[in-house]
């Protein structure tokens, strides 16, 4: 009797693994305690943290135009859109029309941020694969894009380009060229892209049927973004609450139903394509006007409650600021995507084998300093 | 001494007749194989170093870049400076290792590739060890590299560098069938296991060409099954630095992490001298009968830049698929090889069996 | 439903709510002890199903501390924001919704962290980002008081 239980007790030991802080393929610094039993996966705890600089709190004693600076440090990979965010509750809050070019400018920065994101999604993605030739790849193309960024902003990576009630700068005089030669380029690239990952046996194998994430788990844990419309989510906030010029746009929402791996992975690679589709539309009829119009130089938002969510590269990226009058804020909350989509990291990994996590994790794309703000 | 660059044989018979006139019968062989001890040596050493360059330019030139260009020429001595480097390393000393199995290890999986590369026919009269068994010996030694691969991670005293050693163990000792299996499909066509035979048997025609449908196919598998057995491309599981268990030769530093590193490479050199060969004919030079102007220009070249050139082709192969794929999973490694490659294997067996006999072979 | 239908849904379901209007959302406080009852009906009845938690902050008015809850319907697409309060600062409780809206979990994690409310019923109610050996208070709080942060 005893040697049974103790059998029993070998073959049930869970022995436990830590994916640390410092890891390839973590993305960043997060640690992943995961419980296995054999290659099996029973649990996977993630601990956050190591990258929280307190961002919110530090909002408290900033004015709005500075609190601009502190969003591109949240997703940097999407700092456009998280400065496009904060402008867009301000402007509602303040009651301010901007000019039509300025909704322009931002949809197209946007845009080529989101490109640029996913690019460097798909790089790592095939990195993580074991095909590092993809790294490569990609990073060559997206440099392409951050040099347009930084002839018109100034900088390739953290542009605190927006600023209530406009942009800093107009654009460059050469960003309508570039953007259209830009996007002749990278739809040959794309293809390529193509026939060295996607189609590819071996990678298939390892992402179909791994990490299954169902529609009613996404819309539960708040999954948002590609992965969330990876599972059949319905989530694109340009389509549900559209801001900027995207309710002018035609494009398509990218919805998948198969709910893996290489259904989320499927969902970026077209939404590459759709930003191109909307750029294409945008980049010939930019009209003529005002890049700013012209605000007070102290800010005071009106007492009340204000929320604006826009589509960031990952998800539902959201600002919730509450004010009391004053020139700062009395709480601002970031509501992050790539926080609601970790979450559901557990759920999907388990039952896979410890082979697969870094799969799941890189189809998840989370990016940690959005994670821990 | 008569140095004719086709034929080494009169080049090596010289030698040999020098050293049996002046020392003893015994001396004069222990001398033979201490010349011969040294040169392989040479030549492993420096074509070890050589591939390490080769591939890291190779890898470059995939993924639109460079490569290493500073140190030398064209980034030349760049190996040269990674060894004066890893010389100099630290060697950690492991407490809770096992000293002398941790210490036995690089050193047992050198052994069994010097082995193998003494069999190999380098040109004509160039050829160390003629055993009339010439395949079987390879196969034989190079799989007593996994033992050093195994004593390695169980020595190590980490769980993970055992995990890793024994993933590595069970891909090797798979992958074996298909290599033995591919080369006795060519050994059935040759008639003989003995390689210089084979390689003379090839003089007017290649076996890829003799042997057509079986003997590409069984090329196919024994390119697939070898790149698996050096753990290499995209069978690299054991050792990959992203994912999680970190392989092996984690807890070796300094000189012994080279030694594993260079036996990877040389592995590599080993199997794609073999497959050069049994299937492209070794150091014969490409004859395309009844073109006699285009056949003499082709014996213009000396054998041995035959025997390395195709070695480099398909060294070139191996190389481009590691850039180019993913890697595979350990199931999906494990079930390739004995779900599809073992039963392609054996279907092949009986093929070419059945056309040698038939005579349908050129 | 709009917002006018709702708000005399949420009264029928808890008549002591507070219910606010703005621009952008119907805004209900509801007494502490009523959350769990009132967000498990708006989640599962079939005219309002309230499925999509898309926002959970906790908030330090300087007297009270609140947690807001955004909701979202993604079959109607109507909006409501629920928010409790309580002015117990020694020993803040509210009810956990983590059975109802997974997101909840990480989320009231992070409230606890940062504003020291605690959540009944919670599967695992500890810090997520902060280390409790170096920091003993919870930062979040207007009355949070470091040597370490220098004030402009």
């Amino acid at each position: 009797m005893t040697e049974k239980l103790i059998q029993e007790d070998i073959e049930h030991e869970e022995y436990t693994i830590n994916m640390g802080p410092q890891h390839p393929s973590t993305h960043g610094v997060l640690r992943l305690v995961v419980s296995l039993k054999g290659e099996i996966v029973e649990r996977v705890e993630p601990h956050c943290g190591y990258i929280h600089r307190g961002i919110e709190k530090m909002c408290e004693k900033l004015t709005y135009p500075q609190i601009i600076h502190l969003t591109d440090r949240l997703d940097y990979l999407s700092a456009h859109m998280n400065n496009h965010a904060v402008c867009l509750c301000v402007e509602n809050a303040l009651e301010i029309e901007v000019p039509e070019r300025v909704r322009y400018i931002r949809t197209i920065m946007d845009e080529l941020a989101r490109i640029a994101s996913h690019e460097l999604w798909w790089c790592s993605f095939g990195m993580d694969l074991g095909g590092l030739t993809c790294f490569f790849y990609g990073l060559r193309d997206r440099e392409k894009i951050l040099d347009i960024f930084e002839e018109t902003c100034g900088a390739r990576l953290l542009l605190s380009y927006n600023t209530p009630g406009g942009v800093m700068y107009d654009l460059h005089p050469d960003f309508q060229k570039r953007v259209k030669e830009f996007i002749v380029y990278f739809r040959k690239k794309i293809k390529e892209y193509d026939d060295l990952l996607t189609g590819n046996v071996i990678m298939q194998q390892r992402t179909k049927g791994i990490g299954f994430l169902s529609k009613e788990d996404a819309i539960s844990y708040g999954v948002t973004g590609p992965s969330g419309r990876g599972s059949g989510f319905s989530c694109d906030v340009r389509k549900h609450r559209p801001y900027g010029m995207y309710h002018k746009t035609d494009f398509k929402e990218i919805l998948r139903y198969e709910g893996d791996t290489f259904a989320r992975y499927i969902v970026r690679m077209d939404e590459m394509r759709e930003s191109m589709n909307i750029i294409e539309q945008l980049i010939d009829n930019l009209p003529e006007g005002d890049f700013a119009v012209k605000m007070k130089p102290i800010i005071r938002l009106p007492e009340g409650e204000y929320y604006q969510s826009i589509e960031a590269a990952r998800g539902e990226f959201g600002v919730y600021i509450i004010s009391d009058g004053n020139k700062t804020p009395v709480r601002v909350k970031f509501r992050s995507p790539n926080f609601c989509n970790l979450s559901a990291l557990d759920l999907i990994s388990r039952k896979q084998k410890i082979a697969d996590l870094v799969a799941i994790g890189g189809s998840l794309d989370y990016v940690i300093p959005d994670i821990d703000r | 001494m008569a140095f004719n660059i086709y034929d080494l044989t009169s080049f090596t018979q010289s030698i040999d007749k020098a050293l049996y006139s002046v020392l003893p019968p015994f001396w004069a062989v222990a001398t033979e194989m201490l010349i011969i001890g040294v040169a392989i040596l040479a030549f492993y050493a420096v074509v070890g170093l050589y591939l390490v360059y080769a591939e890291r330019k190779v890898c470059a030139f995939m993924q639109n870049r460079v490569g290493p260009n500073r140190v030398g020429p064209y980034g030349f001595f760049q190996t040269i400076a990674d060894l004066i480097k890893l010389l100099f390393k630290e060697l950690v000393h492991i407490k809770s290792a096992d000293q002398l199995l941790f210490n036995l290890a690089p050193f047992i999986v050198i052994c069994a590739s010097f082995l193998a590369i003494a069999a190999i026919p380098f040109a004509k009269g160039l050829h160390a060890i003629d055993l009339n068994i010439g395949i079987f010996y390879v196969i034989a030694v190079s799989s007593t590299g996994v033992i050093g691969i195994l004593l390695a991670g169980w020595s190590s005293n980490n769980k993970y560098s055992l995990i890793g050693a024994m993933r590595s163990g069970a891909q090797i000792v798979s992958y074996e069938l298909s290599v033995g299996l591919s080369l006795i499909t060519m050994v059935i066509l040759s008639g003989s296991m003995q390689l210089s035979v084979i390689v003379e048997n090839q003089a007017n025609g290649w076996y890829i060409f003799k042997g057509h449908l079986p003997a590409i196919i069984s090329f196919l598998v024994f390119l697939v099954a070898s790149t698996a057995e050096t753990n290499r491309g995209p069978f690299d599981l054991a050792e990959a630095e992203s994912e999680l268990t970190a392989g092996f030769h984690t807890e070796y530093s300094g000189i012994r992490f080279a030694f594993f590193f260079l036996a990877e490479y040389m592995n590599m050199f080993i199997v794609a001298s073999i497959a050069a060969t049994v299937f492209w004919g070794g150091w014969m030079p490409l004859h395309i009968g009844g073109w006699a102007a285009f056949n003499h220009i082709m014996d213009f070249i000396p054998p041995f830049i035959w025997y390395i050139g195709k070695t480099a082709v398909v060294i070139w192969i191996m190389m481009w698929f590691k850039w180019t794929f993913p890697r595979l999973r350990i199931d999906q490694l494990l079930s390739l090889e004995w779900k599809y490659l073992l039963p392609i294997n054996l279907v092949n067996v009986l093929l070419m069996a059945f056309i040698v006999l038939m005579g349908w072979h050129f | 439903m709009n917002n006018e239908e709702l708000k005399n849904r949420v009264l029928t379901l808890v008549p002591e709510s507070i219910i606010t209007e703005n621009k952008q959302f119907l805004t209900v406080i509801v007494p502490p002890d009523k959350l769990h009852k009132l967000a498990e009906e708006l989640r599962y009845s079939e005219d309002t199903v309230f499925d999509y938690l898309f926002c959970l902050s906790g908030v330090d008015l300087k007297d009270t501390l609140m947690v807001v809850y955004h909701l979202t319907s993604t079959v109607y697409y109507h909006d409501i924001v629920l928010k409790v309060n309580t002015t117990d600062r020694i020993n803040p409780q509210f009810d956990t919704v983590s059975d109802i809206w997974r997101t909840a979990d990480f989320n009231e994690r992070e409230v606890y962290d940062f504003f020291g409310i605690k959540f009944n019923n919670h599967p695992d109610m500890r810090r997520i980002f902060l280390d409790e050996t170096t920091i003993k208070g919870f930062p979040f709080r207007k009355d949070y008081v470091d040597k370490n942060i220098i004030e402009r």
